[in-house]
């Protein structure tokens, strides 16, 4: 990727490049201003007279597959992260398209993990040209050090299947690892070794590929029973001994932080939903995995418990801290975008008002709604918070890429978006003057909750009306920043930023938000 | 609450969480080989981070090395000086004394207190004159650790071996007039265990205790912040002292209750110690916000 970019001003103010891997792209124009007047995308038509009578898709390995598939150069192929850091059926499925001597491919994953590094290897090889999917670890600083050939792009979780059903990516071959399956290809995902909970991720790739395979270490006769993948849109089922490490799918248990100063950013969290009545019956709430977001659920479900105050539903990713509430009654449903923990995955598998959910119904800014905008409040983390309440979350202060975006930019549509995170890490600041990368505009972003005061956006009137006369440490965003900067010895140097986009982070609707630049 | 001497991490954000004071110790949590870097950065702690109002407090050496730390960190002015394995009037007369010379040579003209730290049998039973050596003693706290250490048992979480010795530290301090602060409680992952800990050093007269986790701070200030009820019934005597006063009666009552002398001053030190321990704004008492609300 050596030719000269043309950039635009996006509505933020952004720098951003006209073109992304050679396709045109629309500047981010603002929240909610840009109206797409297509159709969506749909795959070829099938006919069943192409597929057995029986039902019995089954082929006898991966290779077998992608040769069905006609996989071949510059062609898309895409993987779910349901699996997260004990995923091997991406990694699989690409070094058998190695194998095959393909070349070029786009690697369009709902998200990468560490153990996915090898994939350095098959890009140095050029049988992956970029990747169009979150990139954090070694994968994120190989990006960010621009040696991937072509523009990596971030979405959202929603932004992906919006890009899916818009046709800004056409994929051409979808790999599926499924811990259920039957011969038919219906597949699911809280059963078996390799259970893992929702598969929503691989519903749209399921929907929209031309060629759809389910990989399972799981067959059982049909039906299986419950099914998430619906097998009338698959091509090839694939058996094999494993689809992943158990012990990197789901962790044994989540752990709440331990540290003081989180654990007070969560219980900061907590309170202000108590005292401005947001937390109050028949209301709903997410909160991630994270060790905030874990003591935070802990905290509001004790407050809850002492007001008597019950949740229609909240949104997971699940943990045993919601399975809990579940079983104590503190809400009637669960509904749950990825599961995190062996009790959330029993309880998916066993209990129906923990209902699976897919991008679609959660996130998808191109439907007509979707779940994240019905949430009262989402609690959120992010690598950085301007002055502005614009958030980051791709990017460290450094340049570097650093995390996925996952379902952030989509939650901003909540009611009240809180992001909870500490002011400081290593000495670095973490509100800033201007954030390193743009991923959420500061308008749909209402509050930040620090160990040292609780900042509410001035656009929200009604939040700082709701709190007033309160104990909460409530403070301009300023002077928490000018708090922090003198602890930390002042303002941190800005990264030394290349000239070159090595990435893109696109909107909810599929403008370009922000460039990543290459570092180093 | 207890900060070891070697972890400045902990420091910048040590006051959020309303401790009453934070001790930055130089003692048992710092390794032998880096008291030195420690004594620095506990003086450069003291002259650079905000503590958000909390008394700041070191924990020196045991003697003699703890004259060492005196002599680089008095020049920032702590609030109070604890001074471990205390067993004799003599050591602390020795560290006032030295206190005094570096106040007079750095120019600090406001009090920096005394608190010494009984962890022996011998120092139990020298409690009374260790807490009356100088002035400057505001308090008696105890180790238990080294305390049922030297008694040779096992220290229970019941602290039936201990009882004796605690019993002994309050009623020396209050026989001097200081504070007891009772030592502290060791399983930060026991909240249960904590709180029931603090209720019985409350019992036994303890007005204090020290702490290791932020955690640990709201139990602590709850169990030793008196009940609304025995608030509401400490007014009442008081009201009906007061009143028994302006009307010139020599015989106080509340309903059908005679009132004696000694129950109508417990009842103002009730009263006096509530209004000084109300949880201060920044503390994590879960129901502050719904009695606000409401």
């Amino acid at each position: 990727m050596t030719e000269r970019v043309e950039l635009a001003q996006n509505a933020a103010g952004r720098m951003v490049p006209a073109m992304v891997n050679s396709k045109p792209q629309i500047p981010y124009l603002g929240v909610e201003k840009y109206q797409p007047r297509a159709r969506k995308a749909a795959p070829a038509v099938r006919s069943s007279k192409d597929y057995p009578e029986n039902g019995d898709k089954r082929v006898p390995d991966l290779e077998t597959a992608l040769r069905k598939c006609g996989l071949r150069d510059g062609m898309v192929i895409s993987n779910h992260h349901h699996l997260r850091d004990g995923d091997r059926v991406a990694l699989m499925a690409l070094q058998v398209a190695a194998k095959l001597g393909v070349k070029d491919l786009t690697w369009f994953p709902s998200a990468s993990f560490p153990s996915q590094k090898a994939a350095i290897e098959l890009m140095e090889s050029g049988v992956i040209h970029h990747i169009e999917g979150s990139m954090n670890g070694p994968l994120g600083d190989y990006c960010t050090q621009g040696k991937m050939r072509g523009m990596g792009v971030l979405r959202s979780h929603g932004g992906r299947w919006q890009a899916i059903q818009d046709g800004e990516v056409h994929v051409d071959v979808a790999v599926i690892a499924a811990p259920t399956a039957d011969f038919f290809g219906n597949a699911d995902g809280s059963h078996g070794k390799s259970a893992c909970g929702s598969l929503g991720f691989a519903l749209a790739d399921s929907i929209y590929a031309d060629n759809v395979i389910v990989v399972t270490d799981n067959l059982v006769p049909f039906p299986c029973i419950p099914w998430q993948i619906q097998g009338n849109n698959v091509d090839y089922v694939v058996e094999v001994e494993s689809i992943g490490d158990p012990a990197k799918i789901v962790s044994g248990t989540t752990q709440i932080t331990r540290s003081p100063d989180r654990l007070r950013i969560a219980e900061l969290v907590a309170r202000f939903l108590r005292y401005s009545g947001i937390m109050r019956t028949g209301f709903s709430f997410q909160a991630g995995a994270g060790g905030i977001a874990l003591a935070f659920v802990d905290f509001l479900r004790r407050m809850m418990k002492e007001d008597g105050v019950k949740a229609r539903f909240v949104r997971g990713g699940s943990t045993r801290y919601l399975v809990e509430m579940l079983q104590e009654g503190l809400t009637d449903y669960i509904l749950d975008g990825q599961t995190f923990d062996l009790e959330a995955v029993k309880s998916i598998a066993s209990d129906p008002r923990h209902v699976p959910t897919s991008p679609f119904t959660s996130y998808n800014y191109h439907g007509k709604g979707n779940f994240a905008s019905m949430v009262d409040a989402v609690v959120l983390g992010a690598t950085e918070v301007d002055v502005n309440f614009n958030g980051n979350v791709v990017t460290h202060s450094d340049g570097r890429l650093l995390h996925g975006i996952g379902g952030w930019q989509n939650c901003l549509a909540a009611g009240c978006t809180i992001l909870a995170l500490p002011s400081f890490r290593d000495r670095i600041p973490v509100i800033v003057d201007e954030v390193t990368t743009l991923t959420g505009p500061g308008e749909l972003i209402d509050v930040v909750v620090t160990e040292r005061g609780i900042a509410i956006n001035p656009l929200r009137q009604d939040l700082l009306d709701s709190v007033k006369g309160s104990s909460l440490p409530i403070r301009p965003i300023q002077d928490i920043k000018a708090e922090v900067e003198r602890i930390c010895g002042g303002k941190p140097a800005r990264p030394q930023l290349g000239d070159r986009p090595v990435a893109v982070v696109k909107w909810v609707d599929g403008t370009v938000l922000d460039t990543v630049w290459q570092v180093g | 609450m207890y900060l070891p001497g070697t972890e400045p991490k902990y420091f910048i954000n040590a006051g959020l969480h309303g401790p009453d004071a934070v001790i930055l110790d130089l003692e048992d949590s710092v390794h032998p080989a880096q008291k030195d870097a420690a004594r620095i950065l506990v003086r450069n702690t003291l002259r650079a981070v905000d503590f958000s109002g909390c008394e700041r407090m070191v924990r020196i050496n045991q003697l003699p090395m703890g004259l060492e730390d005196l002599a680089e960190i008095i020049s920032e002015a702590p609030d109070l000086v604890l001074i471990p394995k205390t067993e004799h009037p003599q050591q602390v007369t020795e560290v006032d004394r030295m206190i005094s010379e570096l106040k007079h040579r750095h120019k600090i003209d406001r009090p920096i207190w005394l608190m010494p730290i009984l962890e022996s049998a011998l120092a139990i039973e020298n409690a009374f004159t260790i807490a009356t050596a100088t002035a400057n003693v505001v308090a008696l706290t105890i180790g238990l650790e080294d305390y049922t250490a030297d008694l040779g048992v096992t220290k229970t979480p019941e602290g039936r071996e201990s009882l004796y010795a605690r019993a002994r530290v309050v009623n020396a301090a209050k026989a001097a007039g200081v504070q007891a602060i009772d030592s502290v409680f060791g399983d930060v992952g026991n909240v249960d265990g904590l709180r029931r800990c603090a209720e019985s050093s409350r019992e036994l007269g303890f007005e204090g205790m020290g702490c290791i986790h932020p955690s640990q701070i709201a139990v602590i200030h709850d169990a030793f912040t008196p009940s609304q009820a025995e608030i509401e019934k400490a007014l009442k005597i008081v009201a009906a002292f007061e009143e028994a006063q302006q009307r010139g009666l020599g015989v106080v009552s509340l309903g059908s209750k005679m009132i004696d002398a000694p129950v109508v001053e417990r009842a103002r030190k009730l009263v006096a110690r509530s209004r000084a321990g109300a949880p201060a704004p920044h503390s994590s008492g879960l129901n502050n916000d719904v009695q606000e609300r409401h």
